[in-house]
């Protein structure tokens, strides 16, 4: 069953049209992943679906809610949509433990105690057990990303989206990323992958979606895809990214 | 010199006068360039065009006059409120004078002058935080106005404490400008005195070095702050 349903999905910014009609299924459970060059709008979509940003015309349905109606309530549903971002996005004036706290009991109402319990529990999955104290500033960027991720997964999210969340990453911490990603796809968790990281995608993505010029090209199982794409456009992408 | 030790207790009354007038005006200022801040940066147009309203008067006008607004101007609209009151309305009596004391006249117009400038602070401060801090504020649920509250705002406070150490001095000295309704701060007390034992050289350098002091055990203090909170984004643990 889907989860998200994009339909005929349009986002302008002033005269530049990013998105052309986008229209895209993803099931749950599933590990849906999207490549294509910059500019091809595919990090817009993915910041469609928790509408950070705001459509231009189309619709989003999280679970049979459309998001791009103005009555719903968007806090409640983003509550079931996890985000991981390039840059990490850390409250800065919290440390990491807070850091994850915070929306747990802003948010959920939960008590402080519960919510640490949660947050202590969530950094030892990402074997950050060491750091529950330090401030954001005090990590490296990977060790600040896998907080990110805890503090994503802490809200029990039925959807994680992931924004290039290995893009501003030195290459020796890519890997320790990726495999918390892994681990999660392991379990089962609902995942839109945006990333430049082609291995990840062939290993981990049930599915892969080619994008450019604010349309999906290509779509298919990612050995199709890689192995065999049949748009000229994906093949050329692929023969960039890929020597 | 033994003139001015004599009445050195008049300076130091002045100089407190003067401190309590900035620290009250630049409090409540505080709140209203909060609030005007905020509005500068509200979706709502119209709060929008309030706010803007706001600041570009206070801004683009001396405070001299505003305190003659205030502690003259300010009487007569309340006197003809009155009268409107009581002849469309039959309300009252209402009490013979409208005048506002000087005191009250004076905390009014400087907070008034400092809460436009302030609001300019806290708008710099709240659009200097990174864009991503709100998006994962709302990508975790919160509502916009939590995100300001628990996000936005704590981290904005860290970055104005210095521009609004530098508001609080400018009020300080700005302040001396209350001698025109009859405030006695410490330049007034300085005039005062000067009135009685002409000594002005000697006089008005006292009342120059008391502010001096003041000021620079403002910008100390803020640096102090600043350290302590982290200004810059690094924590100290």
């Amino acid at each position: 069953m889907a989860i998200i349903k994009v339909r005929n999905l349009k986002k302008r910014f002033g005269k530049l049209e990013v998105l052309r009609g986008i229209n895209l299924d993803v099931a749950e459970g599933e590990q849906l992943v999207v490549i294509g060059p910059s500019g091809s709008g595919k990090s817009t979509l993915l910041r469609c679906l928790n509408m950070l940003e705001e459509p231009s015309e189309g619709t989003i349905e999280f679970e049979g809610i459309d998001l791009t109606d103005k009555n719903t309530d968007l806090p409640k549903v983003r509550e079931s949509i996890g985000m991981v971002f390039q840059s990490f996005n850390l409250f800065p004036h919290k440390n990491v433990t807070e850091n994850i706290t915070l929306a747990l009991v802003k948010v959920k109402g939960m008590k402080q105690e519960e919510a640490k319990n949660v947050a202590y529990t969530l950094l030892e999955k990402v074997g950050l057990s060491d750091k529950v104290n330090a401030y954001p500033s005090q990590l490296s960027g990977g060790q600040q990303q896998r907080v990110a991720i805890a503090r994503a997964l802490a809200m029990q999210p039925k959807v994680m989206l992931f924004d290039e969340p290995t893009s501003a990453l030195d290459p020796e911490m890519v890997g320790e990323v990726l495999s918390v990603m892994r681990d999660l796809a392991r379990e089962g968790m609902t995942m839109v992958v945006v990333t430049h990281e082609m291995k990840f995608a062939q290993e981990v993505g049930d599915r892969v979606i080619f994008m450019d010029e604010g349309l999906i090209v290509e779509e298919g199982p990612p050995e199709q895809i890689f192995r065999n794409p049949q748009n000229p456009r994906t093949r050329s992408f692929l023969t960039r990214v890929m020597q | 010199m033994e003139a001015i030790i004599r009445t050195l207790p008049f300076f130091i009354n002045g100089a407190l006068e003067t401190l309590k007038i900035t620290v009250i005006a630049v409090g409540i200022g505080s709140f209203l360039g909060l609030i005007a801040g905020l509005g500068r940066l509200s979706r709502n147009r119209l709060i929008r065009a309030l706010a803007t309203c706001y600041v570009d008067f206070v801004r683009g006008t001396p405070l001299l006059v505003q305190i003659f607004i205030v502690y003259f101007g300010f009487p007569q609209v309340i006197q003809q409120g009155k009268t409107f009151l009581q002849t469309q309305f039959g309300l009252g009596p209402f009490s013979e004078t409208s005048h506002i004391p000087a005191f009250i006249a004076a905390i009014v117009a400087c907070s008034i002058n400092s809460g436009a400038y302030v609001a300019e602070i806290f708008r710099a401060g709240i659009q200097s935080i990174e864009k991503g801090q709100r998006e994962a504020a709302l990508s975790l649920g919160m509502t916009p106005r939590q995100t300001t509250l628990y996000v936005i705002l704590p981290q904005a406070f860290r970055r104005i404490v210095p521009p609004l150490g530098n508001e609080f001095i400018a009020m300080l000295k700005d302040t001396s400008l209350l001698f025109s309704i009859g405030i006695v701060e410490l330049t007034r007390q300085g005039q005062l005195l000067n009135a009685a034992i002409f000594q002005p050289f000697p006089i008005y350098l006292t009342v120059a070095l008391f502010y001096l002091i003041m000021t620079l055990s403002i910008s100390r203090l803020v640096d102090f702050t600043e350290r302590r909170l982290g200004v810059r984004g690094h924590h100290q643990s």
